[in-house]
């Protein structure tokens, strides 16, 4: 990470950036004038505290927050940016952004907001630098030059831990989707489920066989009944993978039925010339159930009231 | 399906064949080449008569491929054992030679199959299966 931020900051050289990567110390020009900056910054700290926040709520950011909660990450957010302007470290300032990620990205926090309120960050310091130093441009622009790198720095700090955040939280919901999508449920002894609903790809049916076939063996699964109500069209190679998924069960001892046949997917099964008679259908999840019961010998029988 | 000579070497086969009441169980214990899968047919067949079994189970769980040859050999078996009375249930195929063998239409047809040996005894003494007839695929 430390070298996509070494990337976008611009007008250092090469042995600078490195000393920078490496999170303990700023060069050595602005390393005089970072502590008079931090004085500044810590000095006023509420009233530059204040019209960051103030900033916020005019730009409309962070609406899915309280004021209250903005206003206590906002406090956070500055004693970090102050300390990296001391310490040069942004090791903290990365640990804190993530954390402060993985708590709002649930709430719904857009990247725009985050790199947004960093950036406006920056701009109100800025402008307070502006003011303190005013009169005199010589010194003005040196402070600019130390503070301007580490500002920049702080902002792609937070918003690539912003995104890192995002990109796993994605690739974990991504993950539990995979997991959840087809799952196999022993609804009574020997016999089991297999909803699928949604989109059956190549990539997905071949995952489903797979868990079939292992679910099989785990639960020693007689019947399986697979229920395709959810599945709107196949094309022909997942009907025909559909087709082996029964062949292979069946060698593994268990008999399929598939229930919810539409009439797209049944017309597409009587196209590639499927054998029917090694398909045994149901119309419906209920109608399957029933005959996988029958299969293997349940009965299903309502009390009388009294005993309920 | 070409013709294989039959394995005559005096090797122990390499499959033991057990009596369980009144079933047979092989337990093949490695793979087998196809005069090796010729000669144990000769032999299951052989005892079927001998024992008067009703029931055969083969256990094909240590085969890591069951190819065309393999396949036909057992199918075969299967119907000739029919007709001397016992039927066979084929045990232990793992998830993914099943796939495999589905992929590649080599499928046992009429020939039973089940999970493992408790399956495959439940099977072979429910009286109203009808021989030759998976009952969960009509």
């Amino acid at each position: 990470m430390n070298q996509a931020v070494g990337e976008i900051e611009e007008g250092e050289d090469v042995a600078t950036r490195q000393t920078v990567a490496d999170g303990s110390e700023w060069p050595a020009d602005q390393a005089e004038l970072l502590p008079e900056l931090v004085a500044h910054l810590q000095k006023n700290r509420s009233e530059l505290r204040q019209e960051w926040t103030n900033r916020i709520t005019d730009a409309h950011l962070l609406g899915a927050m309280t004021p209250h909660e903005v206003f206590s990450e906002v406090t956070s957010v500055y004693d970090n940016y102050v300390a990296v302007l001391e310490t040069g470290s942004v090791v903290e300032l990365r640990d804190y952004a993530r954390d402060l990620s993985e708590r709002i990205i649930p709430r719904g926090v857009e990247t725009h907001e985050v790199v947004g309120i960093v950036l406006l960050l920056r701009d109100v310091l800025a402008r307070s630098l502006f003011e303190k130093y005013h009169d005199d441009f010589d010194l003005l622009t040196r402070v600019l030059d130390a503070y301007e790198p580490a500002a920049n720095r702080i902002a792609n700090t937070v918003a690539v831990s912003f995104v890192e955040e995002r990109e796993r939280v994605i690739r974990e919901q991504a993950d539990a989707l995979r997991e959840l999508s087809t799952p196999v449920l022993q609804v009574r002894e020997r016999l089991l489920i297999l909803p699928i609903i949604g989109v059956l790809d190549n990539a997905r049916a071949h995952q489903l066989t797979d868990q079939l076939l292992r679910a099989i063996r785990k639960h020693r699964a007689r019947v399986v009944v697979i229920d395709i109500t959810g599945v709107a069209d196949v094309d022909e190679p997942v009907a025909n993978h559909l087709v082996q998924t029964v062949d292979a069960s069946r060698l593994m001892g268990a008999g399929v039925i598939i229930t919810g046949l539409s009439s797209e997917i049944a017309q597409t099964l009587v196209t590639i010339g499927v054998d029917l008679d090694k398909m045994n259908t149901v119309g419906d999840l209920q109608g399957g159930i029933e005959e996988a019961e029958r299969l293997l010998g349940f009965k299903v029988v309502r009390t009388d009231d009294a005993e309920r | 399906m070409p013709n294989v000579d039959e394995d005559t070497t005096q090797e122990p086969l390499r499959v033991s064949i057990l009596r369980h009441g009144g079933h047979l169980v092989a337990s093949i214990h490695t793979a087998l080449d196809d005069g090796q899968l010729v000669r144990f047919r000769r032999e299951l067949l052989e005892q079927i008569g001998r024992y008067r079994a009703r029931g055969v189970i083969i256990d094909v769980a240590a085969l890591d491929v069951i190819d065309s040859f393999a396949c036909h050999t057992l199918r075969g078996l299967a119907q000739v054992a029919r007709l001397r009375g016992a039927e066979t249930v084929i045990v232990g195929i793992e998830p993914g030679v099943a796939f495999a063998m589905a992929r590649l239409g080599t499928t046992l047809h009429q020939v039973l199959t089940a999970l493992d040996l408790d399956a495959a005894l439940e099977l072979l003494d429910r009286a109203d299966v009808p021989p030759g007839v998976d009952d969960t695929n009509r």
